[in-house]
């Protein structure tokens, strides 16, 4: 993988005010994203997963600045994307495509595909005007569609022929950099596995880069090469998908993991319960966020924010936000209390 | 099948949908039995027919669908001989049902606790004071903490999982002997899922009753059933124990669509996916409706639809190659195990 960073992200913020009162005043926020720090490398596959509500897909839009951030810093390529005007800002979505997860909604009912993917490299100005019938015939063939199909419109095609049109729109501008915002959950796994197979021989063929956000694991294991593990609108454990699978460290990554159900029934797995659900990100829990389900916390917890660190024994470039990874790790550290029940399934 | 007393056998079911002066076949002679005290899942994609035959069961079935044939019979009596009366006796009573999305099954109007004290008061005729106490019984037994209060919240001011457990507990009420889980974890996040299928399964233990799972995750089927229903296209493909299912798969079908699920349980060096497209259901094939899509499929296939067989050990396989009629290669082997490379 080479290592050119392609995509940084420094401390990006997206908080979304709460109007209330008589004259319509800035009551309160909600802190979707909440100081997040990481980098892309160029070609790989960086996956951001977390439970609804943890911020992952305000972070792809963020970065795209489809809802403006509220402070931090986007540098892609090396352009400060959000130092961009709005026209610049759109020559700069060339490079920076998204893919969104209900393939319906995210086409023009009223278009047919050709219009579609004729609109897309018209405003990006990146095929001469004759040569773009044969793109769109080029595109179609390349997603796996008939070229003939281009004149139809989208409630003619199935979902997973919908969602093939979304990825042969992003491609229609040859982006670096494509943002896939859940662009597989709505398919059935037959047809997912289709869109997955596509979807990765693209990034060999073309050197795509992809932020891959999803919330299921299964998906997230075979696509990536790194993982970013969210929680309330912060990063709790960054490292590559070994790391993460094999050897989580954040009580939350071990949690999440151990809570996926596995398709096979002789496995035995060790499932750690959480209890309670996620806690709104209006008023998140002081210090660490995860402390009110955590079965580790204690009174450090609860004041003191971790910060993404690692220990020695972690392999490089794997970093986990909790004050205890070496003494859960060593089981110097016991839980608690007893939030949670660990027992064998 | 092993000498086991079934709660439910479905026999045959055909439930359709007249648009437009066409027949659409939703469930088209689908056969399955729930043993007593075990949990049938009933796998397949979208529009397989798997929430249809569901609420088949319950004739929850509105126009311009109709239950065009078979039989449902449970505890030998069969259900469809039922005039509406005698239905509406056993709905929420001894057959119960939780449906998919938590916050559009309740009433948005009704505190929680009215919700539940309905069923009581239509089955076991319990007043508003009894009735409240019982409804705070099974929100503890369903493990929503301080009760007392939640009883007199409106679904709005509760979690997605705090729903879904207020929809289980309306379902118990009556201590049904058959459950339906209609994708009971789907609108759900992985932590709220497992504590979810826990309590179901915790539940069924306490209380004895026998539960169909209908679901699209094949991992909540390895976890929580003990038998399963593969369908496709309104029809059962193949009936089998859970082990046997995961472990020896034999319908192409199931077995594709164990060779596309991404696992987080192990590395793959790839997906493979089934080709193509469930077929439209207004378009349904002659013979066997996987044929277009099967890796196998012959002449004999793509022009005669195969009967659902027993293949022994309580198995049954709607396919060809598992017939003395099979004419393509005779040493097809469908599954190969241990394609996915353990780790760790």
């Amino acid at each position: 993988m080479s290592q050119k960073e392609l995509l940084k992200i420094n401390n990006l913020k997206q908080y979304f005010p709460i109007k209330g009162g008589v004259f319509g005043r800035t009551v309160n926020n909600v802190k979707a994203v909440d100081d997040v720090t990481f980098t892309i490398y160029e070609g790989e596959t960086v996956s951001v997963v977390g439970e609804s509500g943890c911020g992952k897909s305000t972070t792809g839009r963020a970065i795209l600045r489809l809802d403006e951030p509220t402070a931090g810093e986007v540098e892609f390529d090396g352009t400060n994307v959000l130092g961009l005007n709005k026209k610049d800002m759109r020559k700069m979505r060339k490079d920076m495509q998204i893919i969104f997860q209900d393939p319906y909604a995210s086409l023009n009912p009223r278009q047919t595909v050709r219009q579609t993917l004729v609109e897309a490299m018209d405003i990006q100005n990146v095929v001469p005007k004759k040569d773009r019938a044969n793109r769109v015939s080029e595109l179609m063939e390349t997603v796996g569609l008939q070229p003939h199909q281009a004149d139809r419109f989208p409630h003619e095609f199935s979902g997973g022929q919908r969602q093939r049109i979304g990825i042969a729109r992003a491609l229609s501008v040859d982006p670096k950099l494509i943002i896939c915002d859940e662009a597989v959950s709505a398919l059935d796994v037959s047809i997912q596995a289709q869109v997955l197979n596509l979807l990765k021989k693209f990034q060999d063929e073309m050197n795509l880069t992809y932020l891959f956000i999803a919330h299921d694991l299964g998906v997230v294991r075979h696509i990536s090469d790194r993982i970013i593990v969210m929680y309330l609108g912060k990063i709790v454990e960054i490292g590559d998908k070994k790391s993460i699978f094999n050897n989580p460290q954040h009580p939350y990554t071990k949690a999440l993991l151990s809570a996926i159900p596995v398709p096979d029934p002789d496995k035995k797995t060790e499932r750690i319960f959480l209890q309670g659900d996620v806690p709104s990100p209006i008023d998140p829990p002081s210090g660490c966020r995860f402390h009110t389900r955590c079965p580790f916390a204690t009174e450090k917890c609860v004041e003191e924010t971790p910060e993404l660190r690692d220990e020695d024994y972690m392999d490089g470039g794997h970093q986990a936000a909790c004050h205890y990874i070496r003494e859960i790790e060593s089981g110097e550290h016991k839980p608690t209390r007893d939030t949670s029940k660990v027992r064998q399934v | 099948m092993k000498q086991e007393e079934n709660i439910l056998e479905v026999k045959d079911l055909r439930t359709s949908f007249f648009i437009e002066g066409e027949e659409v076949k939703a469930v088209d002679g689908v056969t399955f039995d729930v043993p007593k005290g075990q949990t049938l899942g009933i796998v397949g994609e979208s529009g397989s027919g798997k929430s249809i035959s569901a609420l088949s069961i319950l004739q929850l079935i509105g126009h311009p669908g109709k239950i065009v044939g078979g039989e449902i019979n449970f505890k030998g009596e069969n259900l469809l001989d039922f005039s509406e009366k005698q239905i509406r006796q056993i709905r929420g009573n001894k057959i119960s049902m939780i449906f998919q999305e938590p916050m559009t099954s309740l009433n948005p109007t009704y505190t929680v606790g009215q919700q539940i004290r309905e069923a009581l008061k239509i089955h076991q005729g319990l007043g508003k004071q009894k009735g409240t106490d019982k409804a705070i019984e099974l929100l503890e037994l369903v493990g929503i903490p301080s009760p007392q209060k939640r009883v007199t919240q409106y679904p709005f001011e509760l979690s997605g999982g705090m729903r879904q457990r207020v929809m289980i507990a309306m379902a118990l009420a009556c201590n049904p002997e058959l459950l339906i889980a209609d994708e009971p974890t789907t609108a759900l996040d992985v932590t709220i899922q497992a504590q979810i299928l826990e309590l179901i399964k915790e539940l069924q233990q306490e209380i004895g009753m026998s539960v169909i799972m209908i679901t699209h995750d094949l991992g909540v089927v390895a976890e929580t059933c003990d038998y399963v229903a593969v369908m496709y296209c309104g029809k059962v493909v193949e009936y089998a124990d859970v082990r046997t299912l995961f472990k020896n798969p034999r319908h192409p079908y199931t077995v594709g669509l164990l060779n596309s699920l991404p696992r987080s349980d192990v590395d793959q060096e790839e997906l493979i996916p089934i080709k193509g497209t469930v077929p439209p259901p207004h378009d349904m094939p002659e013979g066997c409706r996987f044929a277009p899509r099967c890796p196998f499929a012959t002449d004999l296939c793509h022009n005669h639809l195969p009967e659902l067989k027993d293949v022994g050990d309580g198995e049954q396989i709607r396919c060809w190659i598992y017939t003395d009629e099979w004419d393509g290669d005779p040493e097809v082997k469908v599954y190969e195990p241990e394609r996915t490379s353990e780790n760790k």
